[in-house]
């Protein structure tokens, strides 16, 4: 395996953009298309300029005279590793863009960027205020697309970012990119899954180790999500959401873009519905993403469930229907309620089902082998 | 030395209340010659000081004579805390007699208790039936007590209860001329009452009342979680009606707490249920203040049903103060003065919102943040929730169950209940019931094969800690009760499953 190298100038430049954190936020920020990625284009100079005017000149000195140890040492002792777009390791996938980072910041196996090619990695991205429907199906797809090969790319954000991440930890490989520092856990309460995630798979950023978050930041953390995949899915987002953007950035990329379809009357279904009005391509389950990426019938996911007796086949039927939870499948099932929560249970432990802390029953996105011939 | 010079003494026995047990109280008054003067010493506060007066005025207007002597009342023990104006009646009684207006040779072998008005009539006071068993205990041969508290008091064996309405009746009694007619002992009605409140109103959601036949039979605490308006408080007002009938010991039990807080009278018919309002601090939750101890709504709750409604807005302080009350069946309260343990076996019933707006995050209207509904549901999985056995998730019955037939009535849940409830008897002793099964007793429960490879695979999946593990199979044992099964089928083992309260998030 390449080891991760990174040169001087790339270094820096890592440490300038925490440097001037403050200043892009005062003049990048504004409405939610944020010019962050636009500026993070420019050379050292010219960003010092654009940005900071005032303290060019004792910004830019201050970046020059950065020791070289200094820096590696910082990196050491945060337990992270650098590798920049001159080396080896830095993924081929994110030379596509021109606003490219020019080190990427890792913490965790390193391994996982090594011959990462578009096609191998799917980016999911989603609002940090989701549904459990939501949750649920960006879940399964971390989790599937995690069991297919796939490296799960996500933003460590509540919501729908962290459940892809948690699906695919259970399954396979899977990248964080931050919109901090690789060391720092934001958002803090996903502490325990940023560990997760440094242990057996890939945390990144542009940032250095310890830079803390920016409200530009975060559209400059989902260019490099964009860029790392070739496709960008997502599962659910209002119509004017950071997980749009992502899209956009994909978009101009020339990478795949696919997205969940949801009620038309769930306000969080709205991006990936006007997205799919728009020519995205419907992903209803992990197997349209590989059908997408690497061509209809390339990589099969064999469906699992195993077979159902007629009552199960009906409590089935009626939480496909939309009835959550158990007293309402038994008023339109007829069953007891004894009998009900009965099968209800069956089909959870079948892994048809998903049950919510609150009592609040989901489809999973297995199928019952009655519906191979989807 | 004469004997007027030597002070004249007299003494009678009354009760103070402390928690909900009565203590025996002294009263010695000691008449003496000097500037007129009338002192109560021996720990009193506000209200038996102000005895003074009360008593002042009750003996002169029921003809009396109040001596112009320097007075002394102590109160033995002197370092016990006397409270409330339930010693009047003795206070009087032995000033009269101390000052030979009053000749009663056995007053001291008898138990006075009651307050006084200016008049001289005996008011009713707090704690009669406490005290009527704590004067039998003491040995006394009698106990004297206003007419409005003769019945409760009439209730205890062993001792005469003399049922009085003022001072003046004391004059035949000492003399022995006239004796009032033994009061007619209180009804103690152990179940529920015609047109109480019944499980016929709750109209479809069967598994909710799957639900709560099954926390009724086992004596599982039940969370209900769903939208306002959905039934959660109508279901819980029913669950009294549907537990087995209290036993008579219970039921005495129930009257004596009910009759230290005053309020026998109002005492319903069956199981008490108690429903808090969500701003209760934590003392009034478990009981508390300072001598003398007030039980709290645990203790109003004994033998029945606590409801707790909007779970998450409860103070957190209140809720951590109940989960020692709930393991051990008894409030444990340390003073200064010493420890009380008031009892308070109850069943725990809650009710919350999913979200903080209460729609739920199904609803295009619910605007709560992600970190608003995170911080909500986090009561539901901290160390109180980690005691509720039982999870129904309720939502809004259509519009064809409301307008539908009325549901099951209670009578019927209820002779499934009883049943269970014996079986578990039978099982693990009087009074026990599944929920309180130990862990050891717990994977003692005869399963079926399948039953124990279907809980083995779960476990051993780690979808199950081992406390949920343990509570499945309480669960699963309730509804092998119910169904009447020798052992734990896959049927029930899966209902368990699926009833039992998640921790995951």
């Amino acid at each position: 395996m390449a080891e991760p190298r990174a040169c001087l100038d790339c270094l820096r430049r890592a440490w300038l953009l925490a440097d001037l954190g403050p200043y892009v936020e005062r003049v990048a920020t504004g409405e939610v298309g944020s010019r962050s990625p636009e500026l993070l284009r420019l050379s050292n100079e010219e960003l010092v300029e654009a940005a900071a005017p005032k303290v060019a000149a004792q910004l830019l000195a201050r970046i020059a005279a950065l020791p070289e140890e200094r820096l590696r040492e910082e990196l050491l002792l945060a337990g992270c590793w650098a590798c920049c777009r001159h080396g080896e390791l830095y993924p081929e996938a994110l030379r596509d863009a021109a606003d490219a980072p020019w080190a990427l910041i890792g913490r965790g196996d390193a391994a996982l960027l090594e011959g990462l090619e578009p096609f191998g990695a799917v980016t999911i991205v989603g609002a940090r205020r989701a549904t459990s429907y939501g949750r649920e199906v960006a879940r399964e797809l971390g989790r599937e697309l995690a069991a297919a090969g796939m490296v799960v790319v996500s933003g460590l954000a509540f919501g729908i970012d962290g459940c892809a991440h948690r699906g695919a930890l259970d399954a396979g490989r899977t990248i964080a990119v931050l919109g901090c520092g690789p060391d720092v856990a934001y958002p803090a309460s996903h502490r325990t899954l940023w560990r997760r995630i440094c242990e057996s798979g890939l945390v990144v950023s542009e940032l250095p180790p310890g830079a803390t978050p920016w409200r530009w930041t975060f559209p400059a953390r989902n260019r490099i999500m964009a860029a790392l995949s070739g496709m960008t899915v997502v599962v659910e987002a209002a119509t004017r959401s950071g997980s749009l953007i992502t899209m956009d950035l994909a978009a101009d990329l020339g990478r795949d873009l696919g997205a969940v379809p949801g009620p038309v009357t769930s306000r969080a279904s709205a991006g990936p519905n006007s997205l799919l009005a728009s020519g995205a391509q419907v992903i209803r389950g992990a197997q349209d993403v590989l059908d997408a990426m690497l061509g209809p019938g390339c990589k099969p996911i064999p469906p699992a469930g195993p077979d159902l007796d007629p009552q199960l086949q009906t409590v089935l039927a009626a939480v496909e229907a939309g009835e959550s939870t158990c007293d309402a499948v038994a008023a339109a099932t007829g069953f007891t309620g004894a009998a009900t929560a009965a099968a209800l249970s069956r089909l959870e432990l079948l892994g048809y089902l998903h049950c919510s802390n609150l009592g609040i029953y989901l489809r999973t996105l297995l199928s019952p082998p009655s519906c191979r011939a989807l | 030395m004469p004997p007027s010079v030597l002070g004249v003494l007299a003494t009678a026995r009354t009760f103070t209340l402390d928690g909900i047990a009565a203590r025996p109280v002294r009263v010695e008054v000691d008449v003496h010659r000097g500037l007129p003067n009338f002192t109560i010493v021996g720990l009193p506060d506000a209200a038996v000081r102000e005895a003074r007066e009360r008593v002042r005025a009750a003996l002169v207007n029921c003809g009396f004579e109040f001596p112009l002597r320097r007075i002394v009342v102590n109160l033995a023990p002197a370092s016990l805390r006397k409270a409330g104006p339930g010693m009047d009646l003795a206070i009087a009684a032995a000033l009269l007699s101390a000052s030979d207006q009053l000749a009663w040779e056995g007053l001291a072998r008898i138990a006075l208790v009651g307050e006084l008005a200016l008049d001289g009539s005996a008011r009713p006071v707090q704690g009669a039936l406490a005290m009527a068993e704590a004067a039998r205990e003491s040995g006394a041969e009698a106990i004297v007590l206003p007419v409005e508290n003769g019945p409760e008091a009439a209730l205890v064996e062993g001792i005469e209860t003399i049922a009085v309405d003022g001072l003046g009746s004391l004059a035949g009694l000492g003399e022995g001329t006239w004796r009032p007619a033994p009061p007619e002992p209180l009804e103690l009605r152990r179940e529920a009452v015609a047109g109480a409140p019944d499980l016929a109103d709750l109209r479809g959601q069967p598994h909710l009342r799957h639900a709560l036949e099954v926390a009724a039979a086992g004596g599982h605490s039940l969370l209900m979680v769903g939208p306002p308006g959905a039934g959660k408080s109508l279901a819980a007002s029913r669950l009294p009606s549907i537990l087995p009938p209290l036993a008579p010991v219970e039921a005495l039990e129930v009257a004596r707490i009910a009759s230290a807080c005053g309020r026998l009278d109002a005492l319903p018919a069956g199981r008490p249920f108690r429903a808090p309002h969500h701003t209760i601090s934590a003392v009034g939750l478990v009981g508390g203040g300072t001598s003398p101890i007030r039980p709290g709504e645990v203790t109003l709750a004994h033998r029945g049903v606590l409801f707790l409604d909007e779970l998450c807005e409860f103070r957190r302080d209140a809720l951590e103060a109940l989960r020692a009350p709930l393991e051990s069946g008894e409030v444990s309260i340390a003073r200064a003065g010493g420890r009380r343990d008031l009892p308070c076996r109850f069943m725990l019933v809650a009710a919350a919102n999913p979200c903080p707006c209460g729609r739920g995050e199904t609803d295009p209207d619910c605007s709560c943040a992600p970190y608003e509904v995170q911080r909500y549901q986090g009561k539901l999985s901290g160390a109180l929730a980690d005691r509720i056995d039982v999870l129904a998730a309720v939502r809004q019955p259509s519009a064809k169950e409301i307008g539908g037939p009325p549901g099951e009535p209670s009578a019927a849940v209820r002779a499934r209940v009883r049943a269970a409830r014996e079986r578990q008897e039978q099982r693990l002793g009087e009074g026990r019931c599944n929920a309180e099964m130990t862990p050891g007793e717990a994977r003692a429960c005869p399963l079926s094969d399948a039953a124990a490879s279907l809980l083995a695979d779960l476990y051993a999946r780690q979808r199950l800690s081992g406390r949920a593990h343990d509570r499945t199979l309480r669960l699963a044992q309730t509804l092998a009760d119910l169904t009447g099964a020798e052992e734990v089928g896959e049927e029930q083992m899966a209902q368990a499953l699926q009833m039992r309260r998640r921790d995951h998030g």
